[in-house]
This record gives C-alpha cells, sequence and structure tokens, in this order.
C-alpha cells in the first residue's frame, strides 16, 4: 500500500481529497463551507480522472504543423475532455446552492445549520400551537 | 432512411429546445401550451416507437454523430426504453393539466415561465437517461436533473422550501459525486466509455480475475449512488420536507418520475454494462433485497404516524421504492420485470394521488394544519373519487395497477425459500399497513362539516383541466390494471432484447 | 469632553485600518438595525449550542470513524490500479489512438481535446451547456427580485454602500480597469477564435471575457454595463446562442444516425476557418459561458441584470 501512495501519488492524492472533502460536507456547521466541501469532493474525482490520461514522457495533444500525430507523442485526450465537462458542471452546481444559501441568509440571517434548524422548530411550534 | 429511427433522438431534441425557447416566451399561459404540446407530441412518437420496436422484436442504435462507438456517443432504443419514454410523457402530461390552476397560484407570474422551462429540461433530461448508451452522458445528464428536481421544489418559495431544498440538494449531489467516482475508476481499469464495449471488457476482466476487488467497489458505488438518489431506505430523509414545501404538478412529476429515471438507469447499468449473476455473485442484490425490505415497513410505519397528507404521501413513496429495490434484489430477470411493473404502476398511482390531494387541499372548508382535507370530496367529488382510485392501485387491490405488480413481486420471489418467505410476509404487512394509513385521509374526505343551512357549502368551482387529467388517470389506471398481461409482454421482451 | 476623546479613538483607528468609514459617518438607525440583526443572530447560536454541545461531539466521533473507513476502502481499492503515467495502461487503447492519429483529418481540428469535446463527444458537451443554462435559469429563479425576496431595510442598505464607494471615488479601480479590460475582452476573443488550434476553447475563452465584464461592473458600477448589456439582452443572446447550437448539433446528429452525408466542409488544418463547424460552436459556447458567468455575478450582488 505504501508503494501504491508513493508511485500512484495523483490518485492517492485525489482520494484523499476526495475524504477531506466528505469530512467538511459532514463536520462542517457552516452552510457555504458544507458546500465548499462538496465542491472539493468533486474536484478530487476530476484530479482522479485527469491522472488516468497522464504518459510519462508525451506532451499536450496539439498536432504539429508538418509532422505526423502517432499516438506515442501525445498524452490521452479523453480524460482532459471529461473533465472540461466537469469542472463546468461542478461551477453550475456550486453556483445554484450558493444561490440557495444566499436565499436562506437573507430569511433567517444567518449561516448555521443548527441554527436554522432551531429556528425552524420554533416555528414549527408556533404554527401548531397558534 | 427510415424516420422511425430518430425518434430517440428528435424527443430528447425537442425537449431541450422547447427549454432553451420558453426563455423567449412573456406570458406563462403560451409556456405552458408549449411544454404540454411537446410532451403530447413525445407521447405519440414513443407509442409509435413501441410498436415498431415491440413487432419489430429488436432494439436498436442511433449514432449522435458521425462516428460509431466507442468513438462516438449513441443512443439504444427497444421496447422497454420506448415504454418508459410513453410513460414519462403521458404522466407529465396529466401532472401539468391538472395542477394547472395550482401552478398559477403557487408560482409568481413573473416567475412561471422560468418554471415551465425548468419542467422542459428536466423532461428532455429523463428521456436521455432512459435511451442512453454512454456513462459520462448519463452523468451530464443526471447532474441535469438534480439541478431542475431542486429548483421545482424551490419554485413555490413558501416557509421551509429553503431548507427542505439545500437537503434535497446536499444528498442529490453526494449521490452523483459516488456515481462520478464509480465512472472514473470504471474508466481507470477499462478505458472505456460506452457500454457495449464495457461490457466486454468488464466480461474479460471477471474471467482473467485480475480486478475483482475493484468491480465490487465499483458496482457498490454506483448502486449507492443511484440508491441515495432515488430515495432508498437509509436515504431517504430529504423525501418529506421537499415534497411537503413543492407545489403539486412539482411534487407529482418528481415523485412519479424522477426518482424512477435514475432507478431505471440502475436497471440498464446492471443489464448492459455488468451482468446480473455478476450482480448476484457480489452479493449487491442482497444487500438491495435487504434495504427494500426495510424500506417497505418502515415507510409505512412512519406514515402512519404523520397527519400531514403530503408528508404521508411522500412516506408511501418511500415505502413503494422499496418494493421497487426489493424486485430488483432478487437478482433474477423475473425480480427486475415485478420491478418494471411496480415502477410503472407507481408512477401512474401516486402523480395522481398528488394531483388529487392538491386539489383537494385548494377547495376544502378546513384550514386546519392537520386536519386541511376536511369535507373536501364533497366540494370536488371527482378528486373524491380519484384519491379512492389512487389509494387502491397503491394498496394492490385487483383491477387496479399496482395489483399485476405485487402478484408479480410475489411469483418473482419464489427464487429461493428464504427470500420467499421474506418478501411473502413484508408483502402482506405492508399492504395491511398501506390501507392503514390510508384510512384516516379517506375518512377526512368523507366526513361532512355542515354549514350554516346543513348542507356542505356550495359545490367548489369546476375546474375543467383538473377534471380531465384525473378522469384520464382514472382510466389508465383501469386500462393498466385490466390489461397487464400485454405489458409484461412488453416488458419481458424489452429485458430480453438487453441483457 | 468624553465625545471629543471617543471622536479622536475612531479617527485613530480609521487611520489605522482597524474601522471603515461607514461606520464613523453614518447614522445611528443602520447601527441599530445591524445590532438587532447580530441579537437574533447570537440568540439563535445560543440555543443551537446549548442543546447540541454533547450530542455533536458523539456525532462527530461517529463521522470521522464512518470516513476514516470509507477512505481506507477507497485507497485500498486504488492500490491495485494500473500505475500512473504507464503507456500499457488499458485507458491507452484503439479509442485513443484513433482520436489522436485520425483526429486532425476526421475533425478539421488542430487541438485534439476540442476536436473531441465538439465532434466525437459532442452529445457531452450539448448537454454540459444545457447545464449551464439551468443553472443560470435557477439562479435568476432564486434570486430574481420580486417581492418574496425584496427586503426594505437591505435595500436601503445597499443603497448607503453605494453611495458611500460612490463618494469615494475608486481612482484607481477605475483607471486601471479602463486600461486593462480592454486587453482581457481582446485575449477572451482569441482564446475561442483560436479553440481548435491551440489550447483554449469556448469554456476558457468565455470565462476570461466574463471576468472582463465583472471587472468593468465591479469598477464603473452597474449602471454603466447596463447601457449595453440588459437583461433582455441576455435572454435573446443566450437562448439564440443556444439555438444555433442546437440546430447545428441537431443537423450534425441527423445526418450522422442515418448515414448521411455531412455537407459542412472541413477546410484545410491550421487555417482560422476550419473545422467545420467546432469555429461557430466554439463561438456561440463563448458566448453562453460569459453571459452565464457575468449573469450570475449580477443577480448574487444586485438581484437583477
Amino acid at each position: 500500500m505504501l508503494k501504491f501512495l508513493t508511485e500512484n501519488h495523483y490518485e492517492a492524492g485525489a482520494i484523499i481529497l476526495f475524504g477531506i472533502g466528505f469530512l467538511n460536507l459532514l463536520l462542517q456547521d457552516n452552510l457555504i463551507k458544507k458546500f465548499i466541501g462538496l465542491n472539493i469532493m468533486d474536484t478530487a474525482v476530476y484530479l482522479f480522472l485527469v491522472a488516468q490520461g497522464y504518459i510519462v514522457g508525451h506532451t499536450a495533444p496539439i498536432a504539429q504543423a508538418g509532422e505526423a500525430a502517432l499516438a506515442t507523442k501525445f498524452v490521452n485526450p479523453i480524460p482532459s475532455g471529461l473533465v472540461l465537462t466537469g469542472i463546468v458542471v461542478s461551477v453550475s452546481v456550486t453556483a445554484f446552492s450558493l444561490a440557495l444559501v444566499l436565499r436562506l441568509y437573507k430569511k433567517y440571517k444567518t449561516l448555521s445549520l443548527d441554527a436554522v434548524l432551531e429556528l425552524l422548530k420554533e416555528d414549527k411550534e408556533d404554527e401548531s400551537n397558534p | 432512411m427510415n424516420l422511425i429511427l430518430n425518434i430517440p433522438f428528435f424527443s430528447i431534441f425537442l425537449a431541450m429546445f422547447g427549454g432553451i425557447v420558453t426563455v423567449l416566451i412573456k406570458k406563462g399561459d403560451n409556456a405552458r401550451r408549449l411544454h404540454m404540446t411537446i410532451t403530447s407530441i413525445t407521447a405519440v412518437l414513443s407509442f409509435i416507437l413501441l410498436l415498431y420496436t415491440y413487432y419489430g422484436r429488436q432494439r436498436f442504435t442511433f449514432m449522435m454523430g458521425h462516428f460509431p462507438a466507442p468513438w462516438g456517443n449513441e443512443l439504444k432504443a427497444g421496447p422497454l426504453e420506448a415504454m418508459f419514454a410513453l410513460l414519462f410523457s403521458v404522466v407529465m402530461f396529466l401532472s401539468i393539466g391538472g395542477g394547472k390552476l395550482l401552478i398559477k397560484k403557487d408560482v409568481l407570474p413573473e416567475k412561471q415561465g422560468f418554471y415551465f422551462i425548468i419542467m422542459n429540461m428536466i423532461f428532455g433530461s429523463m428521456l436521455a437517461l432512459i435511451y442512453t448508451n454512454d456513462l459520462f452522458t448519463a452523468y451530464v445528464f443526471i447532474e441535469i436533473n438534480t439541478i431542475c428536481s431542486c429548483a421545482l421544489i424551490m419554485a413555490k418559495d413558501s416557509g421551509n422550501s429553503i431548507i427542505a431544498t439545500i437537503h434535497y440538494l446536499i444528498m442529490s449531489l453526494l449521490g452523483s459525486g459516488f456515481i462520478l467516482f464509480s465512472i472514473a475508476l470504471l474508466y481507470s481499469i477499462t478505458g472505456q466509455l460506452l457500454m457495449p464495449q464495457l461490457k466486454e471488457s468488464v466480461t474479460l476482466l471477471l474471467q482473467s480475475g485480475r480486478y475483482n476487488f475493484q468491480l465490487t467497489i465499483i458496482v457498490a458505488l454506483f448502486t449507492i449512488g443511484i440508491a441515495i438518489k432515488s430515495a432508498l431506505f437509509p436515504f431517504h430523509t430529504m423525501l418529506p420536507g421537499a415534497y411537503d414545501s413543492a407545489n403539486t404538478s412539482s411534487s407529482a412529476v418528481l415523485s412519479g418520475l424522477v426518482l424512477k429515471s435514475y432507478i431505471i438507469l440502475l436497471i440498464k447499468v446492471y443489464y448492459c454494462v455488468f451482468t446480473i449473476d455478476m450482480i448476484r455473485s457480489m452479493r449487491i442484490s442482497n444487500l438491495l433485497f435487504f434495504l427494500g425490505l426495510c424500506g417497505m415497513v418502515a415507510g409505512s410505519l412512519m406514515a402512519l404516524k404523520e397527519r400531514r397528507i403530503k408528508r404521508e404521501l411522500a412516506y408511501s413513496s418511500v415505502a413503494q421504492i422499496g418494493y421497487i429495490y426489493m424486485g430488483i434484489g432478487l437478482g433474477s430477470d423475473l425480480g427486475i420485470e415485478a420491478a418494471v411493473l411496480h415502477i410503472i404502476a407507481h408512477a401512474l398511482a401516486k402523480s395522481l394521488l398528488f394531483i388529487v390531494v392538491g386539489r383537494m387541499k385548494d377547495v376544502s372548508l378546513s384550514q386546519d394544519y392537520n386536519h386541511c382535507l376536511k369535507c373536501a370530496a364533497h366540494k370536488d367529488p371527482v378528486a373524491g373519487i380519484g384519491f379512492l382510485v389512487g389509494t387502491f392501485s397503491i394498496i394492490g387491490v385487483p383491477l387496479f395497477a399496482g395489483f399485476a405488480s405485487k402478484l408479480y413481486l410475489s411469483i418473482a420471489s419464489f427464487i429461493s425459500p428464504v427470500k420467499m418467505a421474506a418478501a411473502l410476509i413484508i408483502i402482506a404487512a405492508s399492504m395491511i399497513l398501506n390501507a392503514m394509513y390510508f384510512i384516516p385521509p379517506t375518512v377526512d374526505i368523507w366526513s361532512p362539516v355542515h354549514v350554516g343551512d346543513g348542507n356542505y357549502g356550495p359545490r367548489a368551482k369546476m375546474s375543467k383541466s383538473f377534471v380531465m387529467a384525473c378522469v384520464a388517470f382514472i382510466a389508465i389506471n383501469f386500462f393498466v390494471g385490466i390489461n397487464y398481461k400485454y405489458i409484461v409482454h412488453i416488458v419481458e421482451l424489452g429485458i430480453q432484447l438487453m441483457g | 469632553m468624553k465625545n471629543d476623546a471617543g471622536k479622536w479613538e475612531k479617527f485613530f483607528k480609521w487611520i489605522n485600518g482597524e474601522t471603515t468609514l461607514d461606520s464613523v459617518i453614518l447614522a445611528k438607525s443602520r447601527r441599530k438595525r445591524f445590532l438587532k440583526r447580530k441579537l437574533r443572530q447570537q440568540k439563535a447560536q445560543i440555543m443551537a449550542n446549548k442543546l447540541k454541545r454533547s450530542k455533536r461531539k458523539i456525532e462527530n466521533v461517529i463521522c470521522l470513524i464512518v470516513a476514516a473507513i470509507f477512505i481506507g476502502i477507497l485507497l485500498y481499492t486504488a492500490s491495485g490500479l494500473p500505475i500512473c503515467g504507464r503507456w500499457e495502461n488499458p485507458a491507452n487503447n484503439e479509442v485513443t489512438k484513433r482520436y489522436i492519429e485520425k483526429g486532425v483529418e476526421e475533425t478539421g481540428a488542430v487541438n485534439l481535446v476540442s476536436g473531441m469535446i465538439l465532434d466525437y463527444r459532442a452529445f457531452d458537451t450539448f448537454g454540459e451547456s444545457c447545464v449551464l443554462f439551468t443553472a443560470v435559469i435557477c439562479v435568476a429563479i432564486l434570486l430574481k427580485r420580486d417581492k418574496n425576496n425584496t427586503d426594505i431595510t437591505e435595500d436601503t442598505e445597499t443603497a448607503e454602500d453605494d453611495a458611500i464607494s460612490n463618494a469615494d471615488g475608486n481612482l484607481i479601480l477605475k483607471l486601471s480597469a479602463k486600461i486593462v479590460t480592454p486587453f482581457i475582452l481582446l485575449y477572451g476573443i482569441y482564446v475561442i477564435l483560436n479553440g481548435h488550434l491551440s489550447p483554449g476553447g469556448g469554456f476558457s475563452g468565455g470565462a476570461i471575457i466574463g471576468a472582463g465584464l465583472i471587472l468593468y461592473t465591479t469598477a464603473f458600477g452597474q449602471e454603466s454595463t447596463r447601457r449595453f448589456f440588459t437583461y433582455e439582452t441576455f435572454k435573446k443572446i443566450s437562448s439564440g446562442c443556444l439555438l444555433v447550437y442546437c440546430f447545428s448539433k441537431g443537423y450534425s446528429f441527423f445526418t450522422g444516425g442515418n448515414h448521411l452525408e455531412s455537407m459542412i466542409p472541413l477546410g484545410k488544418p491550421g487555417n482560422i476557418l476550419s473545422g467545420g463547424l467546432i469555429l461557430p460552436l466554439n463561438i456561440c459556447v463563448g458566448i453562453i459561458v460569459a453571459c452565464t458567468m457575468y449573469g450570475i455575478y449580477s443577480f448574487f450582488t444586485k438581484g437583477d441584470i
């Protein structure tokens, strides 16, 4: 396992980053930090995916004029394309979730999940005992 | 050039086109009419496709672009996919039609156009999930589904809809994260993204026995991701708050269709990437069977405690999703067929229930927090009858849609004695519990509340769109309940062609 | 005397940067509103803390253990994967070979990644543009000003903020924005147009243009951007570009799926006008991304474009 951590350090780093993002999601009380944790989880998976495309000694997949494009010269272009799509998806989702947090803040004036649940409980009790 | 082969591609693009064009439409009514036109056109096209693939007994591939798999994207359509597309278009059409007045009431006038953009987008992405032949495309459209479903919950803008949406969003995104990770792991050991090539690679890898542990983790991660998104038992906490604070049509579409689109993707991946035998040998199907059983019981027990009708319907959905996963967990073709039948039955019944409940809350006399449905059926008898039909379908009374699926679930469980015993006992218990928690609302809606001169007060103003949608739903429920043999044939052929 | 000492303290604090100008200048009403909001926040926080202190510790420990086990399993799984960077990995197979070796002649693009995402796997990119569009529509549903999410107190506070920042002059920001923004926009346009010839493409170029627009708006205020970019413009441009994308890709998929010849010429690789549909698609995507970035920024700050 230690050999894995040193040789495949990109994949190992990606999985540890996934764990850090997951812990942020579970343990943080501030809602913005929770969503940043989700963002970190997605970024970790993209790091993992990009690392699959790398080949030692090859260059970026842009064909040079006059030279034949051989698969032995270029890095695998597929993971780069997938991560391009993924990053845009991740940005969209983060924008939407932060808009939700902004609406929540405007209504409850706090960013802490525990505090919001407490206020909700109060409101529910007020509603059922008029 | 066979135009019928273009139907899957055309349906997806029509829905997306509708979503994009709706930005420019100023009046909410015109946006709604465009959406309903699109869903009705898709329903007709899907019916034609269903006839073509069923009588032609084929499952064809449509190249998206000029390159075949594995170099380009593909769509694959067979009788099962066509039937799902037909079901989704019809249910969506009737849900929007039945909830028309409530959408006008709940959503602000200047935001109604946005609401129908989201409805078009979610329809397009569900169709893409049904027809896709590529895993990464499935992930991108899953994300569209996630964002759109949260926007649908938030559209009503009521009391605690924000915190319910945030809860739903966090759980959904967690599920998506797991699905993406499993796709990345699968790519790293096979190097393929399209399902036919993935199946070949996975079969070779299984035979060589090299990456067995990795394959198990991949299947487990994918299954858990989809289970979180479709609210299987321990992950169901996001549903009650979401359905309680959402608009009627949103709840109908979310509960009836969106949860099922993920399960359909799971079934497709189980057949077209891994094989059912592999799933069974990894014991993942046992885990799904167990969680399905727990969901059936826990959902019904929690529904008994609830007094707010929409939360009861949400817990009832949790129980019905448990039935579907129990069918998948049996790990045989017959079990999957039963699960598919239950998907159809539940989509029809639950959407009808949500539409009816929305209408009854609107017209009822009582505004009490807990008994908001009192005397509603006397105000709008069509709604009362609709509620009865939906309830009988969920309980599983013969002649209604829910009966066929429970019958086939019981038959499919004969695969092993232990599973048979557990399944039959829990199905019976769950049917009794279902009946029990539907009794208080039924009593409520038919209970008389005298106003003034001894009558129930004037009937509520008849809503043509609601009556037509409700009658159509009731008719389809009876049709599916009586003619279930045809549906079973279509499903059998579809699954045979997939595997 | 005490008042004078208080004022001198505030003055020194302002010089040292420990307090802002508005707390010195501003009326008592703003401070009262601020204090009331703080009080409600504190009350809610105290309630939350009181009830959950010990329960939270147990929950934290359980979460840590669950996460540790999960990451441990994932690390063990990944340790059996092929080693990163090797030529013999399963990921380098016939798919990669064809993309690299035939990519230039089949798609016309010199940048093989652009050729892949806009020609071979164009359906994914279509889905991705739709995700971006859907996200900005959802942000508009949530944050566009309507009678449910406007608050008079917040509006007055925002107006006061604007008055302060305008009174300040912001000379350095305005002058540098005036000089730098044209270059940013030009660079963004260059990246979009050269997407199929060099690293870049619609998404990166669009993000750069969006950043330029955001810088301009931050320096000169939203009124100046509204002269050429209103909500109507945003609607028309976004839907127009997405429709062009939808129809051109629809044509491409239709001809491909029915095994017809696509009439789009591929041009000579290396020219700007080459790559078939890739250049128009890059432009459409770039415009959509720029509008989306700017749109999300304005919805967050002002509630309207």
